[in-house]
């Protein structure tokens, strides 16, 4: 555990499912030692793990990057819960993000990989089918719930150019499915899920091992840069729901957020009601970037990703 | 929605019984990017479409008795179709729509461009995507064309369609944007003429109301029921011309691109001339 020539990655928010996942696929490659950051405990870690309980806004996170040289950060630690604080989000996710990016730049981390989303560029009407990498980051004009995430992106994507020796990557993933706690994941496991009444939007999912796959192929010396991330192929959002084997619950789409509130308030939602625009609108990006220079494709169908998430084996 | 599978398939199954066998093989044959699920990545299915192919056959064969020259023109590959657009409905795209569906063979999907705002209307937006319609940016475009398929572009937009009666057959200022997208992406452009969708809806625009509301336009007929809301049986004539190819930077300025942007539309206007010359009447 305490060879000196293995390089030392940095994982934030490694008791997550995402951070559990990538830190055990960095175990099984050998080679590596892995501390992972994060406040939440871990269960069942693998036993030479390092596992630094602090929270990703305090001094002690310093630390970790002092002690030993890392060889790599993976910032897995985006927050975004609707029962939180919009302080909190913005301490967390850009005041955190920033301490990062600075430790980084002090310590010489050759390589830095921020999982953002691909929901920065929020869901439009006026959206392209397909959105590259360059387009504009919207979600946060409608929705403010997103403006944390979207600052920490741009400042993640301004980290790349402030610190040019490193190599920076922003991975941007579609909607992850899988035992991940995140807003599609949970919105799939509702007992009846909810759509617009006469919105049936084309939608990009991806299973949550295909996000780790691309977290560990960003890892490789030579990659830097922005990269959408994306699953199989585009279904409507009504596959989804079928495939998952549940019932539709159509919400006229003026009403929607008033009965979401409501919903929230009483605890039967687990949404605020922010994202309904996912619901209505289109946000599908292009992966042809990350095809070409991570050799990313996805391996999981559409199938494994929804069945994943409502914890269904394979039919 | 269609609803459960059951009934989405005994709906296909009434709308097949409409159409020959041979037909249906032809519309199987399309040539399509579908995915496991039937979708391909603009939304479009093939069967979900076989509803907008009967509407059209409706209204292409019955209604607007539909007589259409030149579709042999229209190349295989990526292809630009640039119409003239008129009569308060967009009628024109479904009808240039089925001339492709109809009256060619083989049959091809016609994908037009529809304005942004109607990915904010209920079932609309996802009924049109089904169909094969796209939201009218470049960039859809430009992945549209280098896949191969076919757009229908009507250059006057807005101003074209809502235009008043006494305008008719004028055609209006064109946009750039077709000419920067074809040449970018090498592909011809296709000119087609709409004859009898001016007349199916005559309106004259109430520039005052339109400009309080906030709208392009605000068309009104004279005769009940005063809004274009069911257009006149006019008879509809399609003419497809020639294929133009164009050739140079599609960077440079608008001044540099108007010959070639004229050209087309000078070709459309004469298209229009002798198209109304050989009609007899504009009801049959």
């Amino acid at each position: 555990m305490n060879d000196p020539g293995a390089s030392r990655i940095v994982i934030t928010g490694v008791a997550g499912r995402l951070g559990r996942l990538l830190a055990k696929k960095l175990h099984r490659q050998g080679g590596v030692e892995i501390v992972g950051i994060d406040r939440r405990p871990f269960e069942d870690k693998p036993a030479d793990l390092i596992h630094a309980r602090v929270d990703l806004r305090s001094k002690r996170t310093r630390d970790v990057f002092r002690s030993r040289r890392v060889s790599a950060l993976v910032h897995l630690g985006l927050m975004h819960d609707p029962r939180l604080s919009r302080r909190v989000h913005h301490e967390w996710n850009v005041v955190g993000t920033q301490h990062l990016l600075e430790y980084c730049q002090h310590y010489k981390v050759p390589k830095v990989v921020v999982l953002s989303s691909a929901a920065v560029y929020g869901p439009r009407p006026e959206n392209s089918q397909f959105l590259n990498e360059d387009a504009p980051l919207m979600a946060a004009q409608d929705d403010p719930g997103a403006m944390t995430l979207v600052e920490a992106d741009m400042l993640t994507s301004s980290f790349f150019w402030k610190y040019s020796e490193g190599e920076t990557v922003i991975l941007r993933p579609v909607h992850i499915l899988g035992q991940v706690a995140n807003a599609p994941s949970n919105w799939l496991r509702m007992e009846r899920v909810p759509m617009l009444m006469g919105f049936d939007p084309m939608i990009q999912v991806i299973h949550e091992e295909d996000v780790v796959d691309a977290i560990a192929l960003a890892l490789a010396p030579g990659i830097r840069g922005i990269y959408n991330v994306v699953g199989p192929s585009e279904v409507p959002l009504s596959v989804l729901v079928r495939e998952a084997r549940k019932k539709p619950f159509h919400i006229p789409h003026f009403a929607a957020p008033l009965l979401s509130k409501v919903f929230w308030n009483l605890g039967r939602a687990p949404f605020r009601g922010t994202e309904l625009a996912h619901l209505r609108y289109v946000c599908m990006v292009d992966g042809s970037r990350a095809r070409e220079d991570l050799g990313f494709k996805a391996l999981r169908t559409i199938k494994e990703a929804v069945c994943a998430a409502v914890e269904h084996t394979a039919h | 929605m269609l609803g459960d599978t059951s009934s989405r398939s005994r709906w296909r199954r009434i709308l097949e019984s409409r159409f020959d066998r041979e037909f249906l093989q032809k519309i199987q044959a399309l040539p399509t990017r579908q995915n496991e699920y039937g979708y391909d990545p603009f939304g479009f299915h093939r069967d979900e479409a076989l509803v907008a192919v009967f509407i059209g056959h409706i209204l292409y064969h019955y209604y607007f008795r539909a007589e259409v020259h030149g579709t042999e023109n229209v190349p295989e590959g990526r292809v630009l179709l640039i119409s003239n657009h008129s009569g308060q409905l967009p009628f024109d795209g479904l009808v240039i729509g089925s001339a492709m569906v109809f009256d060619r063979d083989p049959p091809r999907v016609v994908r037009s461009m529809i304005e942004r705002f109607v990915p904010t209307l209920p079932y609309v937006s996802y009924v049109l995507s089904r169909w094969g319609q796209i939201i009218g940016t470049p960039e859809n475009c430009r992945r549209l064309l280098c896949d191969d398929e076919m757009i229908l572009v009507f250059p006057e937009g807005a101003a074209g369609v809502s235009k008043p009666f006494s305008k008719r057959y004028q055609l209006q200022g064109f946009g750039m944007g077709f000419m920067r997208l074809a040449l970018e992406t090498r592909t011809p452009i296709v000119p087609v003429a709409v004859i009898g969708a001016e007349e199916q809806a005559p309106a004259f625009n109430l520039k005052p109301l339109a400009k309080l509301m906030g709208l392009p336009a605000f068309p009104l007929m004279p005769f009940p029921p005063f809004f274009p809301a069911i257009p006149l049986p006019s008879r509809y004539r399609v003419y497809f011309g020639e294929p133009m190819r164009f050739e140079g930077d599609p960077d440079q300025d608008d001044d540099e691109l108007a010959p070639a942007v004229t050209q087309v539309r000078n070709t459309i206007q004469s298209m229009i001339h002798l198209g109304l010359k050989a009609r007899k009447h504009v009801f049959w």
